[in-house]
């Protein structure tokens, strides 16, 4: 555990790895079980490899890219030692997600020139979208910033006071007109009264659905135009949410959210159950935008910026 | 997303074709592709690599016996051994004893809260029942409100406790209020759980032994990834539940995880979850899966949409204008919603059967319907209503005012003229269609 001294957030990380202890002792001791008694990489280890890869999600067309890397670098580099492999794939994963990752996001600090940044949350049923708000209103919080909620779930039971209930647990505002309101008069309620009261950041809930159905992502869409009448370059963020037990459909989840509302953020949450966490890797590589959180946990703290080192060092370490 | 498996298995088995016999060098690319396609759709690897090698054991087995049409034959066998891990006959729910309890488990997000309640209307509009619907999550904010606002919008009373932390204790309590009270059914709805959340499963466990449930339903989300195997092993081997309900299947993911659970677990997939509306709900058909999971068209699907989507006064109110002759271009611009509403029509076409191997290559354009509503929306109301009226000038007005040409115009012109007079004509000949569909 001698890298532990080399992240500066020691804290964080300690619970990185926690959350993802399932993913490393499998995929880590896997590998090693994988390569034991070998001395070059050959088709069984390669083979070995791709099913380590396809049980973590990350997918068909992802692990055969980049078993395909890998196999490049062993017929140019003609002989490669199994211990190197780990450092290989290390890389080569890293590569994959930091080609998209533009640059890495700090620690939830919001542009100075937008006021109030909105943030717009969207995403299918049951992923966790209104409590990777309550931990995000947190962190802002905590970092010094006026954060004002939007109840926009105005559809599920009782969406609006779970939503409440949280912005009372982190001490924020919030604005919410009850059940069956319009979502985006919400919407459009809420960044009028972030205008007035100078808040640093809105973030806006929405209603879970499902990306294949086209009058809910039309209603997405209106949310959208709506809160451009009055900024127009809001929501600053689109943040989907994604499950990380879900499969190859977050692809897909993806694909449609950004097609309604131009997705510009990914959340990734629950991470810290069995769930491999490899579906990070595949919507890097085949989608291009970059993941910001990760949720690791119930708690109010446990929301986290996702650093793509750290998160490749934790599988593997 | 349909049409990507069915493509694959379509190409999978193309390299059968012309093909004599059965080789191991055959099948064994066949099935590679078959793998590769089922591990899109979220089937466990493992699961994934023993159903390739059961079918590959079977192929090579029936070749001596056929030597016909080794594609086809690949084709049956691959359905076959798919349907049959699916579970061959359906599976219904558990409700003799008096009263039935029912407990609910899964992850958070699974959507047990929505399905509990879904149940309780089941039972209660089709079965007759008097479920009672009972709070146990205590740790989700307002989780005993939704719960409560689901009840009563199904008319099913909710038994809660909000002071008690204790969610073995509420069950219990729940129970001798549903005996006092006339309930046959208590469903006992759950906190979602991670399974390696020791400290909650030895909750769930505990209820179990103090509930002895009649039923524990697993309720699984329907996108579920390769997780799925170490999801439901954890849970049936601390819970041993008896069914598995697959929730969002009203979402265009291919279900690979129903596979999963089925092969890992053995246990019967009861219900499916289709929507959010208390109605949303069916029993799992197996076969239904197994076509779905293959590709091989879900035309009972297809049909399902479209009803969804289908407004039967607006129907009648078209019909009777389409019997008058009185369709107009605001008619047929609602003709385009409907349709529209439905989804993507790649989608639609592939739950045909036989359509997404024909369609594969074909390019259907999202946006064939803009430049017809550009149009449309270029006349003004009275040319709308009153077609006849669309001379020269009025036409060349259209065309500048929608961005299109006066040949595009035309065409659509004539198209709405045909359109009419097939639409009357089936219409006003109504015996004649009816017969038609009978004899389907």
């Amino acid at each position: 555990m001698a890298l532990f001294s080399f992240f500066k957030k020691g804290d964080n990380k300690e619970k990185l790895n926690k959350g993802l202890e399932k993913t490393k002792e499998s995929v880590f001791s896997r590998i090693s079980r994988a390569i034991v008694g070998k001395s070059t990489v050959d088709d069984e280890v390669l083979d070995n490899l791709e099913e380590i890869l396809i049980t973590s999600d990350v997918g068909v067309e992802t692990t055969l890219k980049i078993i395909d890397r890998i196999q490049e670098r062993v017929a140019k580099d003609k002989y490669i030692g199994t211990s190197e492999l780990n450092n290989i794939l290390r890389e080569e994963i890293s590569q994959l997600l930091s080609e998209n990752q533009t640059s890495e996001i700090e620690d939830f600090v919001i542009p100075n020139d937008k006021k109030p940044y909105v943030i717009l949350v969207v995403g299918v049923n049951g992923v966790g979208k209104t409590t990777t708000i309550g931990k995000l209103a947190h962190q802002f919080k905590t970092n010094g910033y006026s954060v004002l909620l939007g109840a926009a779930d105005t559809f599920r039971a009782a969406a609006v006071d779970q939503i409440t209930i949280w912005s009372e647990r982190v001490g924020v505002p919030i604005v919410s007109q009850g059940m069956n309101a319009d979502p985006a008069a919400v919407a459009y309620d809420t960044i009028k009264s972030a205008i007035a009261r100078e808040s640093d950041v809105a973030i806006i809930d929405t209603a879970g659905r499902l990306h294949n159905k086209v009058n809910l992502m039309n209603e997405l869409t209106k949310i959208r135009n709506v809160m451009q009448k009055l900024i127009p370059d809001a929501p600053h963020e689109v943040l989907l949410v994604l499950d990380a037990s879900t499969g190859q459909n977050a692809i897909e989840q993806a694909k449609q959210f950004t097609a309604a509302t131009q997705v510009n953020a990914l959340a990734l949450t629950k991470l810290d159950g069995t769930a491999k966490g490899g579906v990070v890797i595949g919507i890097s590589d085949q989608f291009k935008v970059p993941v910001k959180y990760i949720g690791v946990g119930e708690k109010m703290e446990d929301l986290q910026v996702f650093n793509s080192k750290e998160f490749v060092d934790s599988l593997f370490n | 997303m349909f049409q990507n498996l069915s493509e694959k298995l379509d190409k999978a088995f193309k390299i059968l074709k012309g093909q004599g016999h059965i080789t191991e060098i055959n099948v064994a690319e066949t099935l590679k592709e078959v793998r590769k396609a089922l591990l899109d759709a979220d089937v466990s690897y493992k699961v994934a690599k023993d159903f390739t090698d059961e079918v590959r054991r079977k192929a090579l087995g029936q070749n001596v016996l056929t030597a016909v049409s080794p594609g086809q034959l690949m084709v049956k066998i691959v359905h076959d051994e798919l349907a049959e891990l699916m579970g061959s006959t359906k599976s219904d729910i558990n409700i003799q004893p008096n009263p039935t309890v029912i407990l609910m488990a899964g992850l958070q997000g699974s959507g047990k809260t929505t399905f509990s309640a879904k149940l309780a209307n089941f039972l209660h509009t089709k079965r007759s029942r008097r479920p009672l619907l009972v709070a146990c999550d205590v740790y989700r904010p307002a989780a005993i409100d939704q719960i409560e606002t689901l009840g009563e919008q199904i008319g099913v009373e909710v038994y809660s406790e909000r002071e008690n932390k204790n969610p073995a204790e509420i069950a219990q309590n729940a129970i001798k209020h549903a005996k006092k009270n006339g309930h046959n059914v208590v469903i006992v709805d759950t906190a979602g759980r991670l399974a390696i959340d020791d400290q909650m499963m030895d909750e769930i466990s505990t209820m179990k032994e103090k509930l002895e449930p009649h039923e524990i339903l697993f309720v699984v989300d329907a996108m579920t990834g390769q997780d799925a195997v170490n999801t439901a092993k954890a849970f049936n081997d601390r819970l041993d539940f008896t069914g598995v309900i697959l929730s969002k299947m009203d979402g265009d993911t291919r279900g690979g995880s129903a596979l999963t659970i089925k092969a890992i677990v053995n246990k019967p997939i009861k219900f499916v979850g289709l929507g959010e509306k208390m109605d949303a709900i069916d029993i799992f058909h197996p076969e239904r899966m197994a076509d779905r999971i293959l590709g091989m068209g879900d035309i009972v699907s297809f049909v399902e949409r479209a009803q969804e989507q289908y407004d039967e006064e607006e129907a009648k109110k078209l019909h009777k204008k389409i019997a008058k002759d009185q369709f107009n271009f605001n008619d047929f611009l609602a003709q385009i919603g409907q349709i529209k509403k439905m989804g993507n029509v790649k989608d639609l076409v592939g739950m045909i059967p036989g359509m997404s191997k024909a369609m594969k290559d074909v390019e259907i354009d999202e946006d064939a319907f803009k430049s017809v509503e550009a149009i449309i929306h270029s006349m003004t109301p009275d040319e709308r209503e009153n077609p006849a009226v669309l001379n020269g000038s009025r036409r060349k007005r259209i065309a500048d005012g929608s961005g299109t040409s006066i040949q595009e115009v035309n065409r659509l012109i004539k198209q709405f003229d045909d359109t009419r007079k097939m639409m009357k004509m089936v219409a006003t000949d109504k015996g004649a269609l009816a017969r038609k569909i009978r004899r389907r």
